[in-house]
């Protein structure tokens, strides 16, 4: 029997599989809808009006929101479609802060992509918003409400998928806007500096801080050694942008190319790792005996920390006291450089806009000196190695630097959600085999899925952890634990999917995104050490440089800074 | 005492009916919004304590036993002749009271109660007949009060008023002689379409409901009457709140919900509190609540009130708002009926819609399908203002024409005007013009004429209403309550409006006839929801009426019913001016010049046209042209 | 007023209405006629009792036009610019008040805190229109004079 529904779209019979929408229906046959609001991820908005298609009785239905018919005739590009579409985006236009050229989102606006694509070539109507309307008080985003279409992606972002709930709509009609409670600054409010708004702002309303300028006069100044990390998972996620598939390894090459752009020393975050791995591990343990009511959680996370003391405070004490990799590797660099007559700089690419933050916290800070002076993510590194004139694919792929040049597979995949927990077992596993390696593997912490749960047998005991990326999923694991339920170790990412998704990162779908934790997967498997306590960096370093001075370069505590 | 069987309902239902015919005399004093404003609940206190001063036997509320002659003084619902208000009518003989005032007090005590007097000067009097009865008066003589019946003739405030012209008969019925499906049955043969705008069939949307196989269901009913110029559900909530309860009650037992929300616009604070009094006595007499009347049928209803957005008149936006959200419409599907509130299956009605449904299932489907035309059968209320004679709320048989209501019941137009256009649908609907006059309103023939019914304001408009001002008038309704949501209603009623605002300020430019309708047609087919959908109907609608205003405005610079003051100008007759430059000392803003003994002239481009000059010239010499 | 004090009235509002987001417009809505307005200390405090944002708090606020942030004045003189008081000129009404009062469309309520004078779309009485009200009190065939005589009045009362 043939169960196979069909439905024609622009005249090609289409088969309907799973997809929930006509707008999915249509991209599967390879038609690039225009659309504002639609996100697989998000609930379904309905608002820009632009994915409307004709049926067979020349009414209108919006793709996004109509289920596929069997039967059903439809028309994706009609004149009467075509012509609506163009005055929405003049509409759209009419009312925008229109000085592309300037916008740090040029070039991947999509309203500047659908106005070149429907050949808008003037706008009708009078321009009230000429001057950007900036808010600058956040360390991670800009926003600036004169550039801002109402597709409400960033509200639905902030609120179903991070429960931070720091912007909403607020009035209402042409008067609407997104803004905080009382139009607060956005540092003032329950931002933790995800930055998930961001990634999904199609226009430049909401943009990442872009700290390249400084990086660039460290790198112009002779005076100044300039040393930079590079987190895992940008290495994965160049992207097209650079001529690179997602997913594809291109450390070398970054290493390569930072070096030619004058950074002098080049590390990689993965080493921090292995020291995260090592501290937390040996906490985890200690904490295994006290027997507590609340589990073990990560700390690498600096959105996942804020969002804990923003929203969480009373979970503080249960937050893990190690420093992210990136600032306990930071300690550790300029702890070795603490004497060199040259002015250091040290620079961290991240695939995160929430590190920014991180890297300006005092506790991070040596006589008021940050440890990371700047952060930059993976786009503004990608936009520096553009303004260079730089060819990437003609670089040949080089090491990083030493004496802080090895790391383990186990360092690597912490950029992906599940990682952090997988190092940390293969750290306690009594099994130090291939296959005892390969077993965790098979645990059930890897994937992109939001929740994961598993539970490892550790000595007379088993052990309860749970992975959880997207903070909405770490609420709901929080309400769950307070209701009694049990974790021992609880691994939390702000971003769905861990920081291969991070809003530092070129924006990209789920499957692409995917693809990039795979890609560090297989980086992890062409490492020669795959466990942290097996870099042989790691003992040096404990026997050398961090002699006596663990606590004080390696830990934090959050409680204690009372920022909160 | 809550009634626990049908028989327990008969009885007290038989009681009170005997109790209210044997009640030979009473003072109904409309407790309307519009009568209280002009000061009626004085004039009913007033009533009270003069009768008790002159030891007359009065009774405020009915009660069980007859007593006929104690003189029952009640607070009926609105007349909808507001503006012959303070009304009071006066049993058995029936007679209409209008523009009462205190002082008349005495007088109606003195001849009417004690002697059964009639007081002449209290009558309604046009052209010289006096209308001593309600009925006599032109302006209810050509209506059809079905939904309305109650309102002025029965105490609002009152259950036992309800009971006693058979009162929740109607839900007796479905209880305990109907099946649910007979129910739907007897209301989708009926015909009855909804009230609030569309015209959806009721009996339709109530067997998509009950088809939903879920526990938990809703009976909603829209009390949220948006539209500008109209009130005709507020005159139901207030005047005849039991006849609402009753409809949704039967709703429910059909659909299978045991759980109702009115939700009330905020601007009706009178509507809210008599339908809290309402379902008290309700839920009192055990007629809402869980087991009623014995049965395994329980029902239970909330009110919300609305806080001040047009938009939650939409379905969806209605329910968000319920649910404690911006009231911002979502996409469908899912329809309500399928998902509304609170994600359940949802009936949602308007107040008339509700309020027709006890009277089909009293005299059945026939009998309503009688009434008015087979596709449209019932009535229908309308608020009928604007600039005519008799304002106020009508309600007549579907199809009637809109001569017979402006000219018939309306007495024509006001002030001698001539009848330009009658704005029907609020701010979604359209005009209708002189070559309407004997289209008869109903649902279809209207939409065929380019307009709707909406939820039935009808303003009337003479020759000295702009309508592109009209027109702009609207649009800043719409554009003030967009919601924001969706592209197409937020920027495009906001450039609509402004493109009508530089119009009527004389700085139309050629092509904006022709930008208004594009930008009407893309958002008529765009937007999101219903509302923004028809936010330019008024606008496409005066267009294709009035052009030649539109023009005149934009090209000639001319507002033709002298109503756009920024078109106007101020000029001075030379022939007559005598050159004293008083207007010149008088003008504000130097804009008159001139010599001594010679015509003055206006400079057209400082002049503020406040019209100082006018009034100080001795020689009428300037004029508004 | 203090905080304490602040907290007891939004306590017992919740205490009487409920505290589950559904109860969140009848919430604000009683506290507006509570204070007269919205007080912005409230808005954590709301945001923790009923557990949604405040930002999500403020949404609502400012979605519905019978919210005020700002305090409003002792009388609330509401315009009626429905379709039937337009056309019976109800601007003038509402020009001659503001004029009277030293008010605009973006300044809708007095220094002293005394009036506040506002449109509102449509009071459903319009068979006497134009109409105004004070305090929800509905006033029926206003003219710009009769408005003047009305507001020397209800100084009169203060």
């Amino acid at each position: 029997m043939n169960t196979k529904q069909f439905m024609t779209i622009d005249g090609t019979p289409v088969e309907i599989g799973e997809e929930k929408n006509l707008l999915e229906l249509i991209r599967k046959v390879g038609i690039k809808m225009p659309t504002f609001c639609y996100h697989t991820e998000l609930s379904v908005y309905g608002a820009c009006r632009m994915c409307m298609v004709e049926n067979e009785w020349g009414g209108l239905d919006a793709a996004c929101s109509t289920p596929p018919k069997a039967g059903a005739v439809i028309q994706t590009n009609t004149a009467k479609l075509r012509k609506y579409r163009k005055n929405i985006l003049e509409l759209l236009l009419a009312n925008h802060c229109r000085d592309c050229t300037t916008c740090s989102n040029n070039g991947k606006c999509k309203l500047q992509d659908l106005a070149m694509r429907f050949n808008i070539q003037g706008v009708r109507f009078p321009n009230g918003k000429t001057e950007p309307k900036l808010d600058d008080s956040s360390l991670c985003i800009t926003r600036d409400t004169n550039k801002c279409i109402l597709c409400g992606d960033c509200v639905r972002v902030c609120n179903e998928i991070q429960d931070v709930g720091a912007i909403d709509f607020a009035r209402r009609g042409s008067k609407m806007t997104i803004s905080t409670a009382f139009d607060r600054p956005i540092a003032n409010s329950p931002c933790v500096g995800c930055g998930q708004c961001a990634a999904v702002c199609p226009t430049g309303a909401i943009v990442v801080k872009d700290d390249s300028k400084k990086v660039w006069k460290a790198l112009d100044d002779k005076n100044t050694r300039v040393s930079v990390q590079i987190a895992p998972a940008v290495r994965v996620a160049l992207g097209k942008e650079l001529g690179v598939d997602d997913g594809e390894n291109a450390m070398g090459k970054i290493v390569a190319v930072l070096r030619h752009m004058g950074f002098d020393d080049i590390y990689d975050t993965s080493t921090g790792a292995d020291m995260t791995v090592l501290e937390e591990s040996a906490e985890f343990l200690r904490r295994l005996d006290t027997e507590q009511e609340f589990p073990l959680f990560t700390s690498c996370c600096p959105a996942w920390v804020q969002f804990c003391e923003k929203h969480h405070p009373e979970l503080l004490p249960h937050v893990s006291t190690c420093r992210s990799p990136m600032e306990m590797f930071a300690a550790v660099i300029k702890e070795h450089a603490k004497d060199s007559d040259k002015k250091m700089f040290h620079v961290a690419v991240m695939p995160c806009t929430a590190k920014k933050y991180e890297a300006a916290r005092e506790e991070f800070k040596i006589e008021d000196m940050p440890n990371v002076d700047a952060v930059i993510t993976t786009q503004e590194m990608i936009r520096m190695v553009k303004e260079s004139g730089i060819i990437f694919s003609d670089f040949e792929p080089e090491a990083v630097d030493m004496p802080f040049g090895m790391m383990s597979g186990a360092g690597v995949i912490f950029g992906v959600s599940g990682g952090v927990t997988e190092a940390v077992l293969r750290r306690l596993a009594a099994d130090k085999s291939k296959t005892g390696l390969i077993s965790i593997a098979y645990q059930g912490v890897r994937g992109m899925e939001g929740v994961k749960e598993t539970q490892i047998p550790y000595g007379d005991k088993v052990l309860k952890i749970a992975i959880v990326s997207g903070l909405k999923n770490a609420n709901n694991l929080i309400e769950s634990i307070k209701n009694g339920e049990h974790y021992d170790f609880v691994e939390v990412m702000a971003c769905p999917g861990g920081c291969v998704s991070g809003a530092g990162q070129p924006y990209v779908d789920s499957a692409l995104r995917a693809s990039r934790g795979k890609g560090l997967y297989r980086a992890d498997k062409q490492c020669n050490i795959n466990r942290s306590e097996e870099n042989p960096l790691m003992t040096s370093l404990y026997d050398g440089l961090l002699k006596g001075k663990v606590h004080e370069l390696l830990h934090v505590d959050y409680l204690k800074s009372g920022k909160h | 005492m809550p009634l626990t069987t049908r028989e327990e309902l008969r009885e007290l239902r038989g009681k009170y009916e005997q109790s209210l015919t044997a009640e030979k005399k009473k003072i109904l004093v409309c407790a309307g919004t519009g009568c209280i404003s002009s000061g009626s609940l004085e004039i009913y206190d007033r009533l009270i304590a003069l009768m008790k001063e002159q030891n007359i036997d009065c009774a405020v509320e009915l009660e069980e036993e007859p007593h006929e002659q104690t003189v029952g003084m009640k607070k009926s619902g609105c007349h909808g002749f507001c503006e012959m208000g303070p009304l009071l009518r006066v049993e058995p003989q029936g007679w209409l009271y209008t523009k009462v005032k205190l002082e008349d007090c005495e007088d109606i005590i003195e001849k009417t109660i004690a002697k059964g007097e009639h007081i002449e000067r209290l009558a309604y009097q046009k052209g010289g007949t006096v209308s001593k009865k309600q009925d006599e008066i032109p302006f209810y003589q050509k209506q059809t009060r079905l939904v309305l019946e109650h309102c002025g003739h029965i105490d609002a405030t009152s259950i036992k008023e309800y009971f006693g012209i058979g009162g929740y008969q109607a839900f007796e019925k479905a209880l305990f002689d109907m099946s649910a499906d007979d129910i739907i049955a007897e209301i989708s043969d009926s015909n009855l379409r909804g009230r609030g705008g569309g015209g959806f069939p009721a009996g339709r949307k109530w067997k998509q409901v009950k088809s939903q196989q879920t526990e938990e269901k809703y009976i909603v009913c829209n009390g949220d009457e948006g539209d500008p110029g109209a009130f005709m559900d507020r005159s139901i909530m207030e005047g005849d709140p039991h006849r609402l309860l009753e409809g949704m009650m039967i709703a429910a037992l059909a659909c299978g919900s045991k759980e109702g929300y009115i939700y009330v616009r905020a601007e009706y604070p009178m509507a809210v509190s008599r339908l809290k009094t309402a379902i008290a006595q309700a839920m009192e007499y055990g007629l809402l609540g869980d087991n009623i009347l014995g049965s395994n049928f329980s029902f239970h209803l909330h009110i919300n009130r609305g806080a001040g957005a047009f938009v939650c008149g939409e379905g969806s936006a209605l329910t968000a708002s319920i649910e404690g959200k911006r009231g911002m419409p979502r996409v469908k599907p899912p329809r309500t009926v399928e998902q509304g509130l609170f994600d359940k299956p949802t009936v949602l009605n308007n107040v008339e819609t509700f309020a027709n449904v006890p009277l089909i299932i009293t005299n059945g489907q026939k009998w309503y399908k009688s009434i008015g035309p087979e596709n449209s059968p019932g009535t229908k209320a309308f608020a009928l203002t604007g600039n005519i004679e008799n304002t106020g709320l009508i309600e007549v048989p579907m199809g009637t024409t809109l001569r017979e209501i402006i000219f018939d019941i309306g007495g024509g137009m006001r002030d001698g005007g001539e009848f330009k256009a009658v704005q029907i649908g609020g701010p979604s609907g359209g005009c209708l013009t002189q070559k309407h006059l004997d289209l008869p309103l109903d649902f279809d023939s209207l939409k065929k004429a380019g307009a709707m019914i909406g939820s039935g304001g009808l303003v009337v408009m003479d020759d000295k209403t702009c309508m592109v001002e009209v027109a702009r008038f609207f649009m800043s309704f719409t554009q003030n309550e967009s919601c924001g949501k969706c592209v197409p209603c937020r920027e495009g009623t906001k450039r609509m409006l402004e493109i009508l605002e530089r119009i009527v300020e004389g700085n139309g430019q050629d092509g904006d006839i022709e930008l208004l309708l594009e930008l009407a047609d893309t958002i008529s087919a765009t937007a999101l929801c219903g509302l923004g959908k028809t936010a330019a109907f008024p606008v496409v609608s005066t267009i294709e009426n009035f052009r030649d205003e539109y023009e005149a405005h934009i090209y000639a610079k001319r507002c033709p019913s002298g109503t756009c003051q920024k078109l106007k100008s101020i000029v001075i007759i030379a022939d007559q001016c005598k050159g004293c430059s008083k207007c010149s000392r008088a003008c504000p803003v130097s804009a008159i010049s001139g010599k001594i003994k010679e015509p003055f002239v206006i400079d057209q481009e400082k002049c503020i046209k406040c019209g100082a000059c006018i009034s100080t010239c001795p020689f009428h010499a300037i004029q508004e042209g | 007023m203090s905080q304490a004090s602040l907290y007891a009235v939004v306590d017992s509002i919740l205490e009487e209405i409920g505290n589950r987001e559904r109860n969140l417009i009848a919430v604000l809505q009683s506290i507006q006629e509570h204070f007269r307005y919205l007080p912005k200390e409230i808005f954590p405090y709301l945001s923790k009792k009923i557990g949604i944002s405040e930002a999500k708090i403020y949404s609502v606020a400012t979605f519905y036009e019978n919210f005020s942030l700002e305090p409003k004045g002792k009388f609330v003189i509401k315009v009626c610019d429905g379709t039937a008081c337009h056309v019976r000129k109800s601007i003038p009404i509402l020009e001659r008040l503001r004029k009277d009062l030293t008010l605009s469309a973006s300044k809708s309520t007095t220094d002293d805190l005394n009036f506040t004078v506002e449109t509102v779309s449509c009071l459903g009485a319009c068979g006497l229109a134009p109409v105004i009200t004070v305090n929800d009190k509905v006033y029926p065939a206003m003219t710009p004079d009769k408005a003047t005589e009305l507001v020397n009045q209800l100084k009169g009362e203060l």
